[in-house]
């Protein structure tokens, strides 16, 4: 077991009590509760974690925080592994196991590291160069590139054992970010009474005050922080969220957050609770406090192992109690880098600062004081070492910055901490369609212009000092409140800070020279993450590529999992001076969520497995799942598609389903068809005009069969309409367009004929309907009904009555869509099992066999009934089903006049027809295109497609529906159905094969 | 996600409506009346307006209610919501 | 109880009963208490909100007014209306009081523009109580539930999850009726007992 060699005796906010075993790369090392893994690997000595991307060079840990783009682990292993998370924000615990990505066999030894040394061949623009030329190149490097490149492996063992929870919440204010500015925001806030979210990324509020040492009312900032939580925590309507990150920021103060609820424990051991959850707020007021991330400086091999931020090297110190080197180059282009050499010093590392700057700001003399060596107007020219630095050259800058003034000198260190500047984390305030605008002195682009309802609070916003932020912060926080509507948070006391010194301005010395004093130029990093240096942003605005959104997809930089937090600002500054421009006239990238990367798991929550889509099951769905019924998705309704009895196949069910049914009878359950009531006085008159035949002649206890088009003439759905009274008809829609008809029909009404005085309602779900077809069809009925005259003359064809069937009340239409003598009973849904059971029974004797959609479909067919949506696609006018004869003359209807233009008057559309196969065994698969002949030069004319599709066991053929050009006047002629490795030969007939007069469903 | 102010039922998320294009497009009183290209004009022909946009949404999830809202095409910004029927209201936001 | 005199309740094929002696016990200690409150006599009616004789009528009938405010419910012993839009309610009322109630409405309204349609069948009711209940419907609905923003007495419908929801707000509790479609409340069922597993749930019998 490690002895963590490098931690601190005291100091830090780990628990020095509660140390936590872990394995990195197969050692089992030891942290502490309150570690990130990078501090724990810190702690250890390990700087080298991970491999890079393109040339596989070693990589150290860069950050402590959310920008990292080199710490990227795999961690755990099996179906919870997760690549590609950042050590420095996954947090230590118990039996933690983590391995680093892209190197093979090992860490230290790997094999990819060859890229390096074959570099030149990678330029930028590598994969569009590749896919360029030669033209089939990319199919052969492709396979290469995968395995050599690409980052960590997604789990290949599932499903994901862990849970993933949503949360919809609205709120007044939302804070981002619970550093000093935030916390003061959310206090504000909170104070007025407003309802408020505080989310912060991190396992423990506070920010950037656990990284320092600064105080608050002369007492370490924690304590502050310590008691504005519980400030907070007394407030009944502020909820604050820790580990939880803020990654988009959509329209109309739309805000997304990641809460990793339990990923901070051990995997598996809160199984009651959530791994994560999706928090999708609702804000009126934003505030965003999500301070700053520092910028590397680009120097000759910048990407070492032990080369890392100023300011994460301070936060190991401070906040997790690492002493991260013996001794440290401090390279400084902005003040901050001296903050982090003075805490170094003070827990015994040796530092020598270099400052880029000509003259050494005023906060030097707080670093001089310990005896810090501080050459000014310095830069780094280079670096040694391997897994590890291990020296650094520095020399004297020119006047320019462009090259060096004088010898080089070499510095040993095990540590170069750099501080190019501060980015304030605009991210979301970009995303949020806010405008940006470059701030000079500090180099860095801060938020101009808001979009939307939000306001930016401290280092965000460019305000680094302690003292303004917290003040800038409480003015964000009341002022958001106050536009929702809450005031009395101006008042909240705020804690005294200690007065800096005046900052010095940052240096925006984007690249440091090139090339060392007589040596050969070394690669200068500026994406760490996508290997992208100095010189391919170079080549690339050599080749042309002057637009800052070519520049990334040219060369790749910023297009990693970090999204280029720590490059983007560099790259547009190196872009700047070579093409003699400012950096804002360059511009930057858009900036999309998600800000880090999130799991697929929490964007789909409970939306998986049996939860996937809601299963709409009919009222008699347990009698078809008890007899054994195959079942098929009609829309989301589970419908009984056939019923095989053991050893049938799905052929042999459907034919028999088929032959009962015209030689017996047969049950189909018929509760999904869409049901709406339309009642009124005018419920004749909008019938009339939605339908293209006429309804308000139609008596009562009559029904009609009936077509609705588009405005352009196109068929939308057909169905069968009962009228119940002079005022009130029951529109049957298709299964599938329940929802849309009704919506259709109210479209019309609320908007373009207000004046109608008629109400459509949706009783779809109140029914459940037993349709019962064949020869016995009536004798069944008989059996089960004492009140209904079931005698033709009384109740004829397309006609309905009410009455009892077994014994529960009931209304009974004597409509068909088999072509058979045909009975729909309706009742109250909840007796559906109830009817269906005694129809069953009642049946037993008919030898009634109950049928599913298949057979359903195949009867139809014989018939030549189409289904709105399979023999029609949008495109279908009436005339083009053959149904010119349900087109009202006298009347107009939607859609009437389209069906007048020349275009749907065209001889040549595609008309409905059947089809018969020269061999009568052959069923052609329903997509088939169809042409005139075998074979031929392409393009071969297409003429339509097989539409319907099916055996018929009523007729011993094969019959086909389709939809062929010119269709109608094609009777007869032969035709070709064109299949990917033959030609199946067809005749055109007649749409009906069955039954052409409907004696049957008459009689 | 937008947020739509229902006339009837308040704010509510974009999920819960549907669209329905252009809004104060009104059917030929005699369609028949028409020729083709003046049909045409009716059914297929749109502005696609960049900035103020006038158009009509269903707060299908909800009251089941057709309504009219000027939206900007380009900042999604929603500048008024006002019933069927009504006039649209000249420039200017909701309230002022 | 899930069956009677033959007529099942929507969720009858999941045993709701037999859960509900098992977990009742607990249900004191339950952040989430959920069951199936069938058997609700509903009627769709539809008028104008703008006619005295209408509401007057419908009062004089039920025995409350059909409320004008949106996303309100009037309820007086036993029977509610539910405002759905602006000339549309769903009236509750006991089970098998809807025959009458439709014949003398029809009598009453006689001469009116106005139309009721017994959808008793149509939708169940979910009950959903206890002190985290407003919590799991966060998990998939998106409207504001805080008590600064609805409460009881006030009505929405909405998305709960992937299905539609009528939902009304009972007492403080906060307790709530979930109206869902029939064939979409094993589905309702199903995730709101998944959502609710995090907070502890029970079963309770109506």
């Amino acid at each position: 077991m490690s002895e963590q060699p490098f931690r601190l005796f005291a100091g830090g906010r780990v628990d020095r009590e509660r140390p936590l075993d872990f394995v990195w790369a197969g050692r089992r090392l030891q942290g502490y509760a309150g570690d990130t893994l990078a501090s724990a690997l810190l702690a250890n000595g390990i700087h080298l974690v991970g491999r890079s991307f393109k040339y596989h060079r070693p990589r150290g840990i860069l950050s402590a925080g959310a920008e990292e783009p080199n710490a990227l682990v795999q961690l755990e292993r099996g179906a919870r592994t997760q690549p590609n998370l950042r050590a420095t924000q996954v947090e230590l615990y118990a039996g933690l196991h983590a391995e680093p990505q892209n190197c093979w066999p090992s860490l230290e030894l790997d094999v990819g590291a060859i890229n390096g040394l074959v570099s030149r061949l990678l330029p930028a623009g590598f994969y569009y160069k590749t896919f360029m030329w030669p033209r089939d190149g990319w199919m052969v490097y492709e396979r290469f590139i995968r395995r050599a490149a690409g980052l960590g492996r997604a789990p290949s063992e599932g499903p994901d054992p862990d849970v993933y929870d949503k949360m919809h919440v609205h709120c007044d204010v939302l804070v981002v970010g619970a550093g000093p500015a935030g916390l003061a925001a959310a206090l504000a806030a909170g104070a007025s009474g407003a309802r408020v979210i505080l989310a912060d990324e991190q396992s423990e509020p506070g920010g950037s005050l656990l990284a320092t040492r600064e105080t608050l009312d002369g007492e370490p900032a924690a304590r502050w922080v310590e008691r504005a939580l519980a400030d907070l925590g007394a407030m009944d309507e502020v909820r604050v969220l820790p580990r939880t990150t803020v990654f988009g920021y959509h329209d109309h103060n739309y805000l997304t957050l990641a809460e990793r609820v339990t990923d901070h424990l051990p995997p598996g051991s809160a199984p009651d609770r959530p791994r994560q959850r999706l928090w999708k707020v609702r804000a009126r007021e934003v505030v965003l406090a999500t301070g700053a991330h520092e910028r590397p400086m680009v120097f000759a091999q910048n990407d070492r192992p032990g080369i890392m931020l100023a300011g994460a090297a301070r936060t190991y110190v401070n906040r997790y109690g690492v002493r991260p080197a013996d001794r440290a180059l401090v390279v400084a282009a902005d003040d901050g880098a001296y903050a982090a050499a003075v805490d170094l010093a003070d827990v015994g590392v040796e530092v020598t600062v270099v400052d880029v700057r000509a003259q050494a700001p005023a906060c030097a003399e707080q670093a001089r004081a310990r005896s810090i060596e501080v050459l000014a107007g310095h830069g780094v020219v280079r670096t040694f070492g391997g897994s590890r630095v291990r020296a650094a050259e520095v020399a004297p800058l020119d006047g320019t910055g462009a090259g060096w003034a004088g010898g080089a000198r070499t510095l040993r260190c095990d540590l170069v901490a750099m501080c190019g500047g501060w980015n304030p984390t605009v991210h979301l305030f970009s995303q949020s369609g806010g405008r940006l605008a470059w701030n000079a002195e500090r180099a860095c682009f801060v938020p101009a212009e808001a979009r939307q309802r939000v306001r930016v609070a401290g280092a965000a916003n460019g305000t680094f000092s302690l003292a303004a932020a917290l003040t800038e912060g409480r003015a964000g926080g009341d002022a958001a409140a106050r536009a929702a509507g809450f005031s009395g948070g101006a008042d909240v006391a705020l804690p005294a800070a200690e007065e800096g010194a005046e900052p010095a301005p940052t240096r925006a010395l984007w690249s440091l020279p090139t090339r060392p004093p007589g040596g050969a130029p070394a690669k200068h990093f500026v994406d760490f993450q996508n290997d992208v240096t100095a010189n391919d942003v170079a080549l690339a605005a050599r080749e042309g590529y002057r637009s800052v959104e070519h520049l990334k997809r040219y060369t790749t930089t910023g297009m990693g999992t970090d999204q280029g937090k720590t490059s983007n600002v560099n790259a547009l500054g190196i872009l700047a001076g070579l093409l003699g421009r400012e950096v804002p006239e360059v511009g930057t990238t858009t900036f999309r969520p998600p800000y880090t990367p999130v799991t697929f798991g929490v964007l789909a929550g409970r939306d998986v497995g049996a939860l996937a889509d809601p299963v709409r099951t009919t009222p008699m769905h347990r009698w078809h799942v008890a007899q054994g019924a195959r079942f098929e998705d009609v829309g989301q309704w589970k419908r009984p598609w056939y019923y095989p009895r053991p050893g049938e196949s799905m052929h042999d069910a459907v034919s028999r389903e088929c032959l009962a049914a015209r030689n017996a009878v047969a049950l189909l359950d018929a509760s999904t068809l869409g049901k709406i009531e339309v009642r009124g006085p005018d419920a004749g008159e909008l019938l009339d005009r939605i339908y293209t035949n006429g309804f308000k002649k139609l008596p009562v206890g009559r029904c009609r069969y009936g077509l609705m088009c588009r405005e352009d003439g196109m068929v939308l759905d057909d169905g069968v309409s009962a009228r119940l009274a002079d005022d009130r008809f029951l529109v049957h829609t298709t299964t599938g367009n329940a929802a849309r008809v009704l919506a259709w029909l109210e479209e019309w009404r609320q908007t373009e004929w207000p004046e109608l005085r008629v109400w459509c309602d949706s009783v779809t779900e109140q029914w459940a309907t037993a349709s019962l077809s064949g020869p016995f069809a009536r004798r069944l009925l008989g059996e089960l009904t004492r009140d209904i005259d079931l005698d033709p003359e009384a109740f004829p064809f397309m006609a309905w009555r009410a009455g009892t069937v077994a014994g529960i009340p009931a209304r009974v239409m004597r409509v068909s869509f088999t072509g058979e003598q045909s009975y729909e009973v309706s009742v109250g849904a909840g007796f559906g099992l109830a009817l269906w059971t005694a129809i069953a029974l009642a049946g037993e004797r008919y030898g009634l066999t109950p049928f599913g959609t298949e057979t359903m479909h195949v009867l139809r067919a014989e018939k030549g009934f189409i289904i709105a949506g399979q023999d029609t696609d949008g495109t279908v006018t009436p005339h083009d089903l053959g149904l010119g004869a349900m087109v009202a003359r006298h009347k107009d209807f939607i859609g009437k006049r389209s069906l007048a233009r020349a275009d749907t008057l065209r001889a040549d559309r595609k008309q409905l027809v059947g089809l018969r196969t020269d061999d009568p065994r052959e069923v052609l698969p329903e997509g088939g295109q169809i042409v005139a002949r075998a074979g031929g030069r392409p393009p071969v004319p297409m003429l339509g497609h097989v539409t319907s599709s099916y055996w018929s066991a009523n007729l011993g053929h094969s019959i086909a529906l389709a939809l062929v050009k010119g269709g109608h006047a094609r009777l007869g002629e032969s035709l070709v159905v064109q299949l990917p490795q033959r030609s199946v030969p067809v005749t055109v007939v007649a749409p009906t094969f069955l039954d052409p007069d409907g004696e049957r469903m008459r009689g | 996600m937008l947020l739509i102010e229902c006339p009837w039922c308040g704010p509510r998320d974009e999920q819960e409506f549907g669209y329905g294009g252009e809004a104060h497009i009104v059917r030929p009183a005699d369609p028949h009346a028409l020729d083709d290209a003046a049909w045409g004009e009716y059914l297929f022909m749109r502005t696609n307006r960049k900035g103020a946009h006038r158009e009509r949404w269903v707060h299908s999830e909800g009251c089941r209610r057709w309504f009219n809202v000027v939206r900007d095409t380009v900042s999604h910004e929603i500048l008024a919501v006002y019933r069927v029927g009504e006039a649209p209201p000249a420039a200017g936001r909701r309230g002022e | 109880m899930a069956e009677q005199h033959g007529r099942q309740s929507a969720l009858a094929g999941l045993g709701l009963d037999a859960q509900a002696r098992i977990s009742t016990r607990g249900a004191g200690e339950a952040g989430v208490r959920l069951g199936e409150r069938p058997w609700r006599a509903q009627l769709a009616l539809r008028g104008d909100p703008e006619s005295e004789a209408f509401l007057t009528g419908v009062e004089s009938v039920l025995g409350v007014a059909p409320p004008t405010a949106p996303l309100t419910v009037s309820s007086r012993r036993g029977v509610a209306c539910l405002w759905l839009g602006p000339d549309e309610w769903l009236v509750t009322l006991p089970d098998r009081r809807e025959p009458r109630a439709i014949a003398r409405l029809e009598e009453r309204l006689a001469g009116l523009h106005f139309a009721v349609n017994d959808v008793s069948h149509a939708r169940t009711v979910l009950g959903l109580a206890g002190p985290r209940a407003r919590e799991v419907l966060m998990k998939g609905c998106a409207l504001d539930l805080h008590p600064r923003s609805f409460g009881p007495g006030r009505c929405a419908q909405s998305s709960l999850a992937r299905c539609h929801v009528l939902l009304h707000q009972l007492d403080a509790e906060p307790a709530y009726d979930l109206y869902v479609h029939r064939s979409f409340a094993e589905y309702a069922w199903r995730w709101l007992c998944d959502a609710a597993a995090e907070h502890g749930l029970a079963i309770v019998a109506d």
